[in-house]
C-alpha cells in the first residue's frame, strides 16, 4: 500500500529521470492529438453547421432580455 | 514583452469583435466566420463579435442534445470540446493573459486608482463548480417538457455576455426594453458587481468564476508553450509573488493552474530564472541588467 501522494507505480519509479521528462514533453502532443481527433469528430457529425446556426442568431434569454 | 502582450491583447479584442457595421444593421455578424471559435470569453450576441464562444456554444448543444439524438443528428459537442482543447493543449490559460477580451477588461479596470485588495485563495475553486455545474450538469440535465435544456451560465450570470451583448442590443433595438425584467437585473448586478471588484482587485472574475478559464487550466501541466522555472537558478528571493495579476507564487508552484503566462514574474526575476517555453526550450526571457556607465 502507498502512502497518499506518492507514486506506488513501480515502473514510473524505476524509469531513469532522463526518460521521465521526455515522457512529459510528449504529453502536449497527444493532448493536443486526442482534442484534435475529437474536433474530427464533430466536424464528421456536422456540428459546425449547428454551431454557426445558432451563433448567428441572437439569443435574448441567454444576454438577460425577455 | 508587456508592450508586446498589450499589442496581441489588442490585436484578438479587434479580431474577435471586428464587425463594426453593426450601428448601420443594428444587428449581429452573420457570416461565415462565426463558426471559427474565440480563444478568449466573448460573447457571439455582442453586436461586433465575428466568433463563437466556446462557453455559450457549448451550453446550446449540452441544452439540445436530446432533441439532437431524436432528430438523428448526433450534436454533442465534441466541436466545440476538441477546438477548446487543442487551444488549451497548446497555450492552457495563456490565452486568458494575451487573447481573451474579459480579462483586458479587467487589466484596465484595475488601473484605475484605487486601494488594492488580494483574493481569497479558496475561491478560485468556485470556477470549477460553475464549469461543473452552470456549463454542463444544468444544461443538460434540466430540461424543460418538450427535453430542451438551457445556457444556465449565460443567461443567470455572464457578465461578458451583460457588457459585451445585453447593453448594446437594448442600446441598438430600443423595443427589447419593453422585455426587461428581474433577469436582466440580476445581471446587470453581476457585471456592476464585477467592475467595482475588478477596480479593487486583480483579475477577480478570471480567478474566481470564468469556467473557460477553468477548462483551460486543466492543462498547465500538459500545454506545449508554458512559463517554465529554473530551479538551478532561483534563489526563492519571492520577487516574482508581488507581482503576479493572478496571486501566484511562481517559485513555488511553477505548474500552477492559475498561471496565465503573462510573464510579469520574468520582468522582474534578477536570476533569469524564468522564461516562457516550447517543450523546455526558452523562447522568451526578459529581464535586462541595468547597463553601468563607467566613471
Amino acid at each position: 500500500m502507498g502512502q497518499p501522494g506518492f507514486s506506488t507505480n513501480d515502473n514510473e519509479l524505476n524509469q531513469p529521470v532522463k526518460n521521465r521528462g521526455k515522457n512529459i514533453k510528449m504529453a502536449p502532443f497527444i493532448v493536443i492529438i486526442l482534442f484534435l481527433i475529437l474536433a474530427m469528430i464533430g466536424i464528421g457529425l456536422g456540428e459546425p453547421s449547428q454551431v454557426l446556426n445558432q451563433a448567428t442568431q441572437i439569443c435574448l434569454s441567454c444576454i438577460g432580455i425577455g | 514583452m508587456d508592450l508586446l502582450r498589450k499589442w496581441v491583447q489588442g490585436l484578438f479584442f479587434f479580431m474577435t469583435n471586428g464587425y463594426w457595421n453593426f450601428p448601420v444593421t443594428r444587428s449581429i455578424y452573420k457570416g461565415p466566420l462565426k463558426v471559427v471559435c474565440s480563444p478568449g470569453l466573448n460573447c457571439y450576441s455582442c453586436p461586433a463579435s465575428t466568433t463563437y464562444c466556446p462557453i455559450g456554444a457549448l451550453q446550446q448543444l449540452f441544452a439540445g442534445i436530446r432533441i439532437s439524438i431524436e432528430t438523428g443528428q448526433f450534436f454533442m459537442g465534441f466541436y466545440v470540446i476538441g477546438t477548446m482543447g487543442i487551444l488549451g493543449g497548446f497555450v492552457g490559460r495563456m490565452i486568458c493573459g494575451w487573447a481573451c477580451p474579459f480579462g483586458l477588461f479587467q487589466e484596465l479596470l484595475h488601473k484605475i486608482p484605487s486601494p488594492k485588495f488580494g483574493i481569497w485563495p479558496l475561491l478560485r475553486y468556485m470556477k470549477y463548480i460553475l464549469l461543473v455545474f452552470m456549463v454542463i450538469l444544468l444544461p443538460l440535465f434540466a430540461i424543460d417538457e418538450f427535453g430542451s435544456g438551457s445556457t444556465w451560465f449565460c443567461k443567470y450570470f455572464c457578465p461578458a455576455g451583460t457588457l459585451e451583448a445585453g447593453i448594446p442590443m437594448l442600446l441598438l433595438q430600443p423595443a427589447l426594453q419593453a422585455n426587461l425584467g428581474w433577469l436582466f437585473l440580476l445581471k446587470l448586478s453581476i457585471l456592476i458587481f464585477f467592475i467595482i471588484w475588478a477596480v479593487l482587485a486583480s483579475r477577480p472574475f478570471c480567478r474566481t468564476a470564468c469556467p473557460l478559464g477553468a477548462f483551460y487550466a486543466l492543462f498547465s501541466k500538459v500545454k506545449l508553450i508554458k512559463v517554465s522555472l529554473d530551479h538551478k537558478k532561483c534563489t526563492h528571493c519571492g520577487a516574482c509573488h508581488d507581482v503576479c495579476p493572478m496571486g501566484v507564487h511562481f517559485n513555488e508552484s511553477p505548474d500552477d493552474m492559475e498561471c496565465i503566462s503573462c510573464l510579469s514574474c520574468s520582468k522582474v526575476c534578477k536570476q533569469n530564472a524564468i522564461n516562457l517555453g516550447i517543450r523546455g526550450l526558452s523562447i522568451a526571457n526578459q529581464y535586462k541588467k541595468p547597463k553601468v556607465k563607467p566613471i
